[in-house]
C-alpha cells in the first residue's frame, strides 16, 4: 500500500519556481524521485507553466500608441549642435577599423600563402610523396575519384618542358584536395586544387593573382567552384604557362 | 535631462507593460488608457524614485494600482471578463512533436489561456506576474502590497483554479475516445 505524500503543495511550486532555499533542493530532488504522487504533480505544473509561456507578448501595442506614449514622456527635442564635434572622432575611428581589416585580411591572406608552401614543400621533403604515381592523366584523374569530393581535368603534357609526376590527397582548412606534382627541369611545382564553395572560403583573391612568397611563386585563380594554387621555384613566366594549360583544360 | 532618462530605463518595459495590461483590462483602448496613465504616474514620481531600487517592479505596482482604481479594474473585482481574441503566433518548433501531439499542446494552451482571461483578476494578475513577467515571490509581495506567504498561497490557488478546466478538457477527450 502506498505511503500518503505529506508534501506541501505550496512546496512543490516554489521548488518549480526556483523559490526554494538552496540547502532544501537536494531533499527535494530525492523525494520527487522516489513519490509518484509528487512527481505527477511536477509534470501537471510544468506543463500548465509550458502553456501560460503563450500569455507572454500575447497583446501587443500598435505603432501608433506607441509613437504617442513616446511623445508624451520625451517632447522632441532640437538637435543639439555639440553632436558635431563627434564627427572627426567618428571618422578617426572608422579610418582606424579599415586599417584594422585591411591589415587582418592581409596577414590571414600570408597565411594562407604559408600553409600552401608547407604543403608543396612536405610533398617534396616526403620519402612517399605521391600516392598515385603516373605521368598520364588518364591514370591520375580516376584515381582522385571517391578521394576528394570534386573532380577536376589534367592538361595534355605531354610535348611540353612540363612533366606529370603524379598526386597525393592533402587537407587545407580541412578541406579535402588534390596536390598533383608537374615537374620541369630539374625543378617540382605543385598544383593544388580545392572546392572554393564548401564551407569557409579560403582566404585567397578571387581574381587571378601571382605573387611571391618565401622565394616560391604562387598563381591562384577559382573556375567552375573549383580553386586552383600553383605553385613552385622556377620562374613565374613558367608557372604562368602551367597555369593557363590548367585553365584551358578546365574551362 | 531627466525625462531622457526616463525615457532609456522605462521604454524598454512598454510591450511588457501592455501585454500585462491588455490581460488585465481585456480591452485595447483600456489597456492603452492603463499604460498611458502609468507612464504619466511614473514620469511624475521619477524624482522621488530611488536609484537602485527595482524600477521594473516599481512601474508593474504602479501598472497595478492604477488599474485597480480604475473603472474596468473596480469592476474586474466582481465580474470576471472574457477574453475572445485567437491566440496566435503560438511557436512550438521541437522536430520530435508528432502533429497530432502539437495540436493536442495548441489546444490546451488555448484552453489555459481562455482560463487565464476568465480568471478572477486577483488570480489572473498574480498568474501573470509570476508566469508571465518571471517575478520573484518578493517582487510580487513588493508589488501586490502582501506579505510573502500570501502570494505563496494565492499563487497556488491560481494554478489549481487554472489546471481545472485543463483537466475538464483532457477527460472530455478521453470519454470522446471511449465512446467513438
Amino acid at each position: 500500500m502506498p505511503i500518503p505524500c505529506d508534501q506541501n503543495p505550496i512546496t512543490l511550486a516554489s521548488y518549480l519556481d526556483g523559490e526554494l532555499p538552496p540547502d532544501q533542493i537536494p531533499a527535494m530532488h530525492e523525494h520527487i524521485a522516489t513519490c509518484p504522487q509528487c512527481a505527477s504533480e511536477i509534470a501537471e505544473l510544468t506543463s500548465l507553466k509550458s502553456s501560460l509561456r503563450a500569455a507572454r507578448g500575447h497583446h501587443t501595442p500598435t505603432l501608433e500608441f506607441r509613437k504617442k506614449l513616446q511623445q508624451q514622456i520625451a517632447p522632441p527635442r532640437r538637435p543639439r549642435p555639440n553632436m558635431l564635434r563627434f564627427i572627426p572622432v567618428a571618422l578617426a575611428l572608422a579610418a582606424m577599423l579599415l586599417l584594422a581589416f585591411t591589415w587582418t585580411q592581409h596577414s590571414r591572406r600570408q597565411d594562407a600563402f604559408s600553409e600552401v608552401a608547407d604543403l608543396h614543400v612536405n610533398a617534396l621533403a616526403s620519402t612517399n610523396p605521391l600516392d598515385v604515381i603516373s605521368t598520364d592523366r588518364h591514370t591520375v584523374k580516376p584515381w582522385f575519384q571517391g578521394r576528394i569530393p570534386f573532380s577536376f581535368n589534367v592538361p595534355e603534357l605531354t610535348g611540353s618542358e612540363f612533366t606529370l609526376l603524379g598526386g597525393r590527397v592533402v587537407y587545407l582548412h580541412q578541406q579535402p584536395g588534390a596536390q598533383l606534382i608537374v615537374a620541369m627541369r630539374q625543378h617540382k611545382i605543385s598544383v593544388l586544387i580545392f572546392q572554393a564553395s564548401s564551407g569557409q572560403a579560403l582566404p585567397f583573391p578571387v581574381s587571378t593573382e601571382a605573387s611571391g612568397h618565401n622565394a616560391f611563386t604562387v598563381e591562384t585563380w577559382q573556375s567552375n567552384g573549383l580553386r586552383f594554387l600553383v605553385i613552385g621555384d622556377v620562374d613565374a613566366t613558367e608557372i604562368e604557362r602551367l597555369a593557363q594549360s590548367l585553365k584551358q583544360a578546365n574551362s | 535631462m531627466e525625462p531622457e532618462f526616463f525615457e532609456q530605463l522605462a521604454m524598454p518595459l512598454f510591450d511588457q507593460l501592455y501585454n500585462l495590461a491588455h490581460w488585465l483590462t481585456g480591452d485595447r483602448a483600456d489597456a492603452e488608457d492603463l499604460v498611458q496613465e502609468t507612464y504619466a504616474k511614473s514620469l511624475k514620481g521619477f524624482r522621488s524614485f530611488q536609484q537602485g531600487t527595482n524600477l521594473r517592479a516599481w512601474m508593474y505596482r504602479i501598472l497595478r494600482n492604477t488599474f485597480h482604481t480604475s473603472r474596468t479594474g473596480l469592476a474586474a473585482q466582481n465580474t470576471s471578463s472574457i477574453e475572445e481574441e485567437e491566440a496566435q503566433g503560438t511557436s512550438v518548433t521541437a522536430h520530435t512533436i508528432t502533429p497530432e501531439l502539437l495540436l493536442l499542446q495548441q489546444e490546451g494552451q488555448q484552453t489555459v489561456l481562455d482560463a487565464l482571461a476568465a480568471l478572477p483578476v486577483a488570480y489572473r494578475e498574480i498568474i501573470l506576474l509570476s508566469e508571465v513577467e518571471e517575478f520573484s515571490y518578493r517582487e510580487i509581495a513588493q508589488i501586490l502590497d502582501v506579505p510573502i506567504g500570501t502570494v505563496m498561497s494565492r499563487l497556488s490557488r491560481a494554478r489549481t483554479a487554472l489546471r481545472r478546466p485543463q483537466k475538464a478538457n483532457m477527460l472530455e477527450r478521453s470519454i470522446d475516445a471511449d465512446t467513438l
